[in-house]
């Protein structure tokens, strides 16, 4: 029977998973079958993938990788690390759908903002004190090598206009647009579907307060456009962003590129 | 004509530009799909809409 442990292809002559285990690490491993991580013992099958993960010791490079991934829906893996995403600004939404996106592995992440960390954004960005003055693209940057250094992280300091919107973002399949001002948010939705038929859009509009977190959904209000927020709540005097409801929406555009990545585009 | 999958009236010859100024919104701040294709900007005031059109309004508001 083959199956795949830790990454690379074994066989195993008709064994239960912690008797894999005991084959080829310890009784203390935790065990990783197809995703689930298991409890009780279970028969495995052929092409089953089985991570063993020894507590608190640094594998190798490649073993990492696969132990990093384990925890994914299998066949999920192969398709994002060929998936290539562009995220246009790097605040409240960017910042955080950049981490979900490394945590998952997408493999080429683009990141462009011309803006430098500041204190406000503490608030809802992923960024610490030690970013402060930093360029967002490269606080960023850093973070995701930490996170998930076997993806490609390619990042431009500039402002983004209606000009360049071509030159940035026409070899990206998929732009995630999180802007903060409306009239940037639209610019960059009118540019992409005027001049670039081949890329999808997920936007997002309306996340600011502390109203219902059941309000921000996830819609698709033209073919190439997804947007998501609650549509309704702007940041404004009196209704400040904060960082649970920025986080949801940036939640639901991150789990709508990782659906369209694997292939679904319903919402 | 279908406004965002309602039904809405039109007037004869309106403009784009009428129409949405009419509506209120912030022609800044959206994307206007005019029967499945996006209209440029720069053709929102020559744009002369009829009952048969189909628009799709989407409407940023701030935050990020």
């Amino acid at each position: 029977m083959q199956v795949e442990v830790n990454g690379k292809k074994r066989t195993l002559a008709g064994c239960s998973a912690f008797e894999a285990r005991a084959l080829l690490g310890s009784e203390t491993d935790i065990v990783i079958v197809n995703g689930f991580q298991i409890d009780s013992d279970c028969p495995l099958s052929e092409k089953d993938i089985l991570t063993i993960i020894r507590k608190s010791s640094l594998p190798g490079q490649e073993e990492l990788e696969s132990m990093m991934m384990a925890r994914h829906t299998p066949e999920v893996h192969k398709r994002l690390k060929q998936g290539r995403v562009a995220i246009a600004g790097l605040g409240g939404l960017g910042s955080n759908i950049a981490v979900m996106l490394a945590r998952i592995g997408v493999g080429q992440l683009l990141l462009v903002d011309f803006d430098i960390v500041e204190p406000s954004n503490l608030n809802r960005q992923s960024y610490y004190i030690r970013h402060l003055g930093m360029p967002k693209t490269l606080a960023l940057q850093s973070q995701l090598a930490e996170i998930n250094p076997f993806i490609q992280i390619e990042t431009r300091m500039e402002r983004v206009e209606a000009e360049n919107v071509a030159e940035l973002f026409g070899d990206y399949d998929i732009l995630c647009e999180a802007f903060d001002k409306p009239d940037a948010k639209a610019m960059l939705v009118n540019a992409v579907l005027e001049k670039l038929p081949d890329v999808t859009i997920v936007a997002a509009s309306g996340m600011a307060g502390f109203s219902s977190s059941n309000l921000i959904k996830t819609t698709r209000p033209l073919e190439r456009l997804y947007v998501c927020g609650d549509l309704e709540n702007g940041a404004r005097i009196g209704t400040g962003l904060m960082a649970p409801r920025v986080q949801i929406c940036a939640g639901h555009q991150a789990n709508m590129i990782l659906r369209l990545l694997v292939g679904i585009e319903e919402i | 004509m279908k406004l965002n999958g309602k039904t809405v009236p039109v007037e004869k010859g309106q403009t784009l530009f009428e129409f949405l100024t009419a509506y209120q919104f912030d022609c800044k701040t959206i994307a206007v799909e005019r029967n499945g294709a996006i209209v440029p900007k720069a053709e929102y005031e020559s744009i002369r809409l009829s009952d048969e059109d189909i628009l799709e309004i989407v409407r940023f508001v701030g935050g990020g």
